[in-house]
């Protein structure tokens, strides 16, 4: 990856459409790397997730078109949450294959195009829409489902099992689950105070993410990520081609993808898949995935980790943006990376691991800076409008690989000192499909 | 009519409430640029087949769950499906237990516009003796503070089919109700 630009994400930008939005992320990536004319771009890999916002079939033939990217070849790019992130792969594939000498990945959504509510529809349309969006299809109680028998598996059986009335037990699994993801979500907000591009940062504590509005319990708002338009390019290259164009590519090392079923009645309960540093006596008794975990997740992770040679992420990493839609998601994504076991990630979210040690989150953070997550702030503060999200994820990540934070974002606060290796984590409904990807920089 | 007649905001909410009222208005970002919103209005009747999932919608009407059972591995699936997710084998019809449990739950306060009117609303993933895997449903008759993992409920079904999966839902079984 030789270059990346993003737009603002904002909840509407009403002077700009889709394709100028697109340009406008583009002509960012393009003055990071001046000399990279239009013609040297072989190509694109265009995404955007859903045709009922643009109402606008072959939408990504339009921004081909504004770019002045005509008569090349390109590819319209959808997979869900994972759009941005299938995105990146593709364009990664065209290069890595020899297809293309220098490709772009590009992609946005215009999610204010209908009211919040109708969007929240239109993103249920990805549910099954014979056997669950007629039920009330509604993400959030989708992923408020499986939190809740995350914490029924590994809260109430491992911190509540003194208590011998089943109801009273697990409501004080959900108390204590709930006052932890309430830490991720103030993590990531407050993260976002030193990243301009970010949609909603807040000096947010733990009270006020809990207070907020009750969406679907034990989820409220403010652990939610919210509706966005905005647009986010990466240029990906050959190793030859990137050394003319900048002192400072970032390899993109491995790449993983994996899939669940659509439906969440519908997963299994088998055997965990493992990471190389665990082993089966981990999980003696755990049926796998169920519905608490995402073992796309998982099995995307040990596929990017395998290809770039990674044994333990948590020490062979130094920090990850990963896909937050929900707090709650974070935790679980933390157990499917293999950051922690499964079960451990309330208290590894307790220990501080994820935390930046040079933030004031209001509480103690013992091992902060350990493995920063989301040091951007994330989906949960910078938005997500699907299609650029995997793709923004590429752009920060490329930035702290380069070590220029604090060129793009104004102060340096957020830059992880001698970041080397990077993860980024795209994911798709209720974890049905997900992407990681490695990067790393010299 | 002439753009000078438009009404002229800087906040997002006066554009939608704007267009509902006229169909047209001039939003003014903070550039000074005045940029035209319009309503688009957009509805589709879907001419659309259960196809082979079929007998399951007839079955709810018939105050029947019928979930499939793979012909080679035996894999119930409480949730139909024609060929085994896990052998790709032709599945054949089995009828479930209209008792089951909890195995997951949530209170949804809002929801997707065409559900706002119903919350909140609880929803559940059932567990079934002699099926592996889960249905999704609606628990109704309770409030959040009585539902738990592992809650026995007991199915019901419309009097009048609508043949969709609301035909079915879940009530908590006797008893079973915080006390
Ligand atoms: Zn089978």
């Amino acid at each position: 990856m030789v270059s990346g630009g993003v737009t603002k994400f904002a909840k509407a930008h009403p002077e700009m459409d889709f394709r100028l939005m697109c340009k406008n992320a583009f002509d960012r990536a393009r003055a990071e790397v001046p000399n990279l004319r239009l013609d040297g771009i072989d190509g694109t890999r265009i995404s955007y997730f859903s045709d009922h916002f643009t109402r606008q079939l072959k939408a990504a033939s339009m921004v081909q078109d504004y770019l002045g990217l005509n008569p090349r070849g390109s590819v319209r790019i959808e997979w869900g949450g994972a759009t941005g992130g299938e995105c990146f792969q593709a364009a990664y594939e065209a290069v890595a294959s020899g297809r293309m000498d220098t490709c772009l990945a590009i992609g946005f959504e215009t999610m204010s195009r209908v009211a919040t509510w109708k969007g929240n529809e239109f993103i249920a349309l990805a549910s099954d829409t014979n056997f669950d969006f007629p039920l009330g299809g509604f993400y959030t109680g989708y992923y408020a489902l499986m939190v809740m028998r995350h914490l029924f598996e590994y809260v109430r059986r491992a911190k509540f099992s003194h208590i011998s009335d089943e109801r009273e037990a697990q409501r004080k699994a959900i108390e204590y689950g709930t006052r932890v993801m309430a830490k991720v979500s103030v993590k990531n907000h407050r993260n976002a105070l030193y990243n301009p591009y970010a949609q909603y940062p807040k000096n947010i504590d733990v009270a006020g993410v809990l207070g907020s509005d009750m969406v679907s319990y034990p989820l409220t708002r403010e652990q939610i990520c919210t509706m966005s338009d905005g647009a986010a390019a990466a240029i990906l290259c050959t190793e030859e081609r990137a050394k003319e164009l900048t002192d400072h590519p970032i390899l993109i090392k491995g790449v993983g993808c994996g899939t669940d079923t659509m439906r969440l009645a519908d997963r299994p309960f088998g055997k965990v898949l493992l990471m190389p540093h665990e082993k089966p006596s981990d999980y003696a008794h755990l049926e796998y995935p169920g519905v608490h975990s995402f073992r796309a997740g998982r099995s995307a992770g040990l596929e990017a980790y395998r290809h770039a040679g990674i044994e333990n992420p948590g020490k062979d990493l130094d920090f990850i943006e990963l896909h937050d839609a929900y707090s709650s998601s974070e935790i679980q994504t933390y157990e499917d990376l293999g950051l922690c076991k499964y079960g451990e990630g309330y208290d590894f979210v307790e220990r501080g691991d994820a935390f930046l040690p040079n933030i004031d989150y209001g509480f103690p953070v013992p091992r902060a800076g350990t493995i920063p997550v989301n040091p951007s702030g994330g989906l949960i503060a910078c938005g997500h409008p699907v299609g650029a999200t995997g793709l923004m994820q590429a752009v920060f990540a490329f930035w702290q690989l380069q070590g220029t934070i604090g060129k793009h974002f104004g102060s340096d606060r957020l830059q992880i000192p001698k970041a080397k290796r990077g993860a980024i984590h795209s994911h798709a409904g209720t974890g049905s499909s997900v992407t990681v990807t490695i990067m790393e920089g010299k | 009519m002439c753009a000078k007649e438009l009404k002229k905001t800087s906040r997002f909410t006066e554009v939608q409430a704007e267009l509902e009222r006229t169909g047209a208005a001039l939003f003014v970002d903070k550039e000074g640029s005045e940029n035209l919103y319009i309503r688009s209005p957009y509805t589709i009747q879907y001419i659309h087949s259960y196809a082979e999932d079929s007998p399951f919608f007839l079955g709810l009407a018939e105050g029947r769950i019928r979930g499939t059972r793979c012909t080679a591995c035996q894999y119930t699936f409480a949730t139909p499906r024609g060929h085994c997710q896990f052998c790709g084998e032709p599945t054949q019809w089995v009828d479930l237990p209209t008792k089951g449990k909890v195995h997951a739950w949530t209170t949804c306060h809002y929801g997707s516009e065409a559900f706002l009117k119903e919350t909140p609303y609880n929803l559940v993933l059932v567990e079934f003796e002699g099926a592996k895997s889960l249905l999704l449903s609606r628990l109704k008759d309770c409030g959040e503070e009585d539902i738990y993992v592992g809650m026995p409920i007991e199915a019901r079904f419309a009097q009048e089919p609508s043949y969709s999966i609301t035909d079915l839902w879940f009530v908590p079984a006797p008893g079973s109700l915080k006390k």
